[in-house]
């Protein structure tokens, strides 16, 4: 299995080190070629403008869209979550558009409220995940296509899925905690059959997006 | 200031954390960070694609061009190119004044640059930069340089170089001579590693650390004379993990096309042929100094220590 993380701008190296460890074969993302036969992308931390105008300078919008409609798992963590929604209102450019969600960026303050704080992912056996907030986006809702995975006590979203494609708005590449990445690695995997993870027998989320 | 209503913070939330402060600076990587004094300037950056920019009142060619005492930037400039952008902004305090920094948190930048580029407040000691919410950046030439910086707080490196000549040769000696020191420290058995943290005048832990990173511990940004292009992409195969870009892009003949070029080559740094393409036609660059040329208490790199 061939995972490309998007090398654009961001903590690419991060991700990379995370998915090695857990033996997948990483490769770095810049151009449209590098998008051949890989199972899944990941889009990773880093500035959301930055990396939009990189992504159209150099022609990965339509190539990414198309390797995502042949089954290729995507996951956005932080400006990758603004770039994969369908509804990102303050993106000066036009990112991805590929899941059916909403997200307002730098909802939760500048560098001084980022903050830390455990958050509990449906699916997720054991602990609450320790989750790492930089800067972050919202998501301000959920479509149908898509369902909500973890949640603040307030209720703001900070992690979707829709099929193949993956969003969370903290950082789990900057932790110890490879859950996430686990779980994407599956995802990629199990191609057009993937789903979420199953916790007990409560989450409304399984039948949707099986 | 946990709890925070209304944020979505709950009880196990936590602002200020290493991991926050460090993780900005994560963020950042791979990319360039611009000097701009005005917001129209901050607005050109950020559509060029920087992932960053320092907010200032003058770029370091002016201040070393105006000489007298160089400070912290009016709040009020800082405040508007605050408002301009939506990707994060720096500003500088001066080397050992905790009052600008405490100042500049209060504005709400994102990150805090201690900088030799401004008159240093304290010829002995810098900023304790650990209480701070927001993370700081400090300059080094050297691994013991960097590692005290590290040891006081700093979330953040950069390579000093000589910022406002408009000459790489500084950068690439700071970013050299980090690099040997940590090759150094992988060879070394660790029966020497104590004496080598005396002789480095730097925190044992954090020597110990670097070691097994075979890197330094924080993110390391080049900063200090980068002009063009290739000088972007040189100081990223040098392994700096991004470049920050001072008096370079708006002291240039035609600032938006270099500014753009620039972060191409920083995210290409490997293509030489890409690096080629974007460096087309950009016009004349910042006129340059020759370091040999600046009396030597003119130097900004000799001050930190």
């Amino acid at each position: 299995m061939k995972i490309g993380v998007l090398a654009l701008q961001g903590d690419f190296e991060e991700h990379i080190t995370v998915l090695r460890n857990l033996g997948a074969n990483t490769s770095e993302v810049r151009l449209p070629e590098q998008l051949q036969d890989l199972d899944g992308l990941v889009i990773p931390g880093g500035e959301s403008t930055t990396i939009s105008r990189l992504l159209v300078r150099w022609q990965l919008i339509d190539p990414i869209r198309r390797r995502a409609s042949e089954g290729m798992a995507i996951w956005g963590t932080c400006a990758g979550a603004i770039l994969l929604a369908e509804r990102a209102p303050d993106l000066d450019r036009e990112g991805l558009r590929l899941m059916d969600i909403g997200v307002e960026r730098n909802s939760f303050g500048r560098q001084v409220d980022s903050f830390e704080a455990d958050v509990d992912v449906t699916g997720f056996a054991g602990p609450p995940f320790r989750a790492v907030f930089i800067r972050a986006p919202r998501i301000t809702d959920v479509g149908g296509a898509a369902t909500a995975l973890a949640q603040l006590p307030d209720g703001a979203i900070v992690a979707a899925q829709q099929d193949r494609l993956l969003t969370t708005v903290f950082h789990p590449e900057l932790t110890d905690d490879a859950r996430f990445h686990q779980h994407f690695l599956a995802l990629a995997a199990n191609g057009a059959g993937a789903r979420l993870p199953r916790q007990a027998d409560t989450t409304d989320a399984v039948g949707q997006t099986a | 200031m946990p709890p925070q209503d209304g944020n979505g913070a709950s009880q196990s939330a936590e602002t200020g954390t290493w991991k926050v402060k460090a993780g900005l600076a994560q963020m950042l990587k791979g990319g360039v960070i611009m000097d701009v004094v005005t917001p129209e300037q901050a607005e050109i950056a950020q559509e060029a694609g920087a992932c960053a920019v320092m907010a200032l009142e003058r770029v370091p060619a002016d201040i070393r061009a105006d000489g007298g005492v160089a400070r912290m930037s009016d709040p009020e400039v800082i405040s508007r190119i605050i408002d301009a952008v939506t990707i994060p902004v720096m500003a500088k305090c001066r080397i050992g004044h905790p009052v600008e920094a405490q100042v500049l948190e209060a504005l709400g930048v994102d990150y805090i640059d201690e900088s030799e580029v401004l008159t240093p407040a304290d010829e002995r000691f810098h900023v304790d930069k650990r209480p701070f919410k927001v993370p700081f950046v400090c300059g080094c030439r050297n691994l013991g340089e960097a590692l005290r910086r590290i040891g006081e707080g700093a979330a953040m490196m950069r390579t000093k170089g000589e910022a406002g000549t408009g000459n790489i040769v500084e950068a690439v000696r700071h970013i050299r001579t980090v690099w040997d020191g940590i090759r150094r420290l992988q060879h070394m058995p660790v029966e020497e590693l104590m004496a080598e943290a005396k002789e480095l005048g730097a925190p044992y832990e954090l020597l110990l650390e670097t070691r097994s990173l075979g890197r330094l511990p924080v993110v390391n940004f080049a900063a200090g004379g980068v002009a063009t292009p290739a000088d972007a992409a040189l100081m990223m195969q040098l392994g700096a993990d991004g470049v920050f870009i001072g008096s370079g892009i708006f002291k240039s003949e035609d600032p938006a096309p270099r500014a753009k070029a620039v972060v191409q080559a920083v995210t290409h740094y490997q293509d030489p042929e890409i690096i080629a393409e974007v460096s087309r036609g950009l016009g004349q660059p910042m006129r340059g100094l020759e370091i040999s040329q600046i009396p030597e208490e003119e130097l900004l790199a000799k001050r930190g220590w």
